[in-house]
């Protein structure tokens, strides 16, 4: 056999690579059937739904702890926000960017608890093609990216419980998704000295 | 109505929604180390990995056949041509390069151009088994039996493992004649 080598470079560590700049991009049906598949092989691991969100959370976090360490250091310049509002915006702004090409819709402050923060999006890149069926309720497959903006945060020392929810619109036919974070005591108290 | 002309990869590509190649990146990643977790045998994990990408195949098959406006090949060879000059460019955005055909002409090898999946990826000591991409040679498989081809997708040469360049084996096992449920006289 003929030996045709590839046009890809070879390199001995992957740190030798340069850092691409993240301009690349697939076809977003390429996303969506990996993303299906992900669903699909955890429904066969788990016995209910908060199982399954807790699954597509974990997935999530592994790839926000990974964003976290690549976008500072490339869109950063190697600083990593240290103040709440900073790593809120980081997320809604950086993250959202980059990860899903547009800013988050929006950004809110919970208006009954002093610790929970919103970040709401009309129509999750993740839950294009997805309809939920009547018997798994309130599933959300924004979990995955609750999972991301948790492994976001709590690398950046944010830790928080973070969850997807589904809301409904008024003249919408879907509902949209809002990320409810809910950071830990330690974090607000910590906040609460820096000012 | 205006005569159905097959479309480029380019094309095509350039009129699909497209998201970042890094989303796509690291949630495969995250795929595959959940799978290593669950299953632990790092032949498993390949297998999962094929049966993940034949489930997108048999799926992805009619969105290539629509928005391509490619209609049936003449013989293998078109086939993989078209596999690997539009099929991987309107879904990943790179292209591949058909070579090493046997005599017969049934089978033959895809050199991927670029890999969208292995970026920020490098097998630690107790992977060494894996075939990190294999979900890639499950979709080939999928796509192919829902027109009617019988393939067997390897790996042979996989630059996680130190090889050169990636490249895929496909092995064109037997076409299966179509059959009707119906007869078109009755």
């Amino acid at each position: 056999m003929i030996g045709v080598g590839g046009k890809i470079k070879q390199y001995s560590s992957v740190l030798d690579k340069p850092l691409s700049k993240g301009r690349q991009e697939v076809s977003l049906s390429a996303f969506a059937f990996l993303f299906s598949e992900l669903v699909q092989y955890n429904q066969t691991q788990v016995d209910n739904i908060a199982e399954l969100e807790r699954r597509l959370e974990d997935a999530g976090y592994a790839v926000g702890a990974r964003v976290l360490e690549l976008f500072c250091h490339r869109e950063k310049g190697n600083r990593r926000e240290t103040r709440l509002l900073g790593i809120l915006s980081f997320v809604h702004t950086t993250v959202w960017k980059v990860l899903f090409g547009k800013v988050a819709d929006s950004l809110e402050k919970g208006t009954e608890h002093e610790d929970e923060y919103m970040i709401s999006e009309k129509e999750l890149l993740v839950n294009r093609f997805i309809s939920i069926p009547k018997d798994m309720g309130t599933f959300n497959c924004g979990a995955f990216v609750a999972g991301i903006v948790r492994g976001v945060l709590d690398n950046a020392g944010f830790p928080a419980v973070v969850t997807a929810h589904f809301v409904p619109m008024e003249g919408q036919q879907r509902p949209r998704t809002t990320i409810l974070i809910k950071f830990a005591d330690e974090v607000l108290r910590r906040e609460a000295k820096l000012v | 109505m205006a005569p159905v002309v097959p479309r480029s990869g380019d094309a095509v590509f350039a009129n699909v929604e497209r998201v970042n190649a890094e989303l796509f990146t690291l949630t495969y990643g995250a795929i595959v180390r959940q799978l290593l977790t669950d299953l632990e045998e790092v032949e498993e994990v390949n297998k999962q990995l094929d049966q993940m990408g034949y489930n997108i195949g048999v799926r992805l098959i009619d969105e290539f056949l629509a928005k391509s406006n490619i209609s049936r090949c003449v013989d293998f060879k078109e086939t993989a041509e078209v596999i690997a000059k539009v099929g991987f460019k309107m879904f990943l955005g790179v292209t591949a390069t058909v070579t090493n055909w046997d005599v017969e002409g049934t089978s033959c090898s895809l050199v991927l151009e670029d890999n969208p999946l292995v970026e920020f990826v490098e097998l630690p000591d107790t992977c060494q088994g894996l075939y990190y991409c294999n979900i890639l040679s499950g979709v080939i498989r999928g796509a192919l039996e829902m027109v009617s081809m019988k393939t067997e997708v390897t790996w042979v040469r996989d630059m996680l493992h130190g090889d050169d360049a990636y490249e895929l084996r496909v092995k064109l096992i037997k076409q299966v004649p179509e059959e009707y449920p119906y007869k078109d006289d009755e």
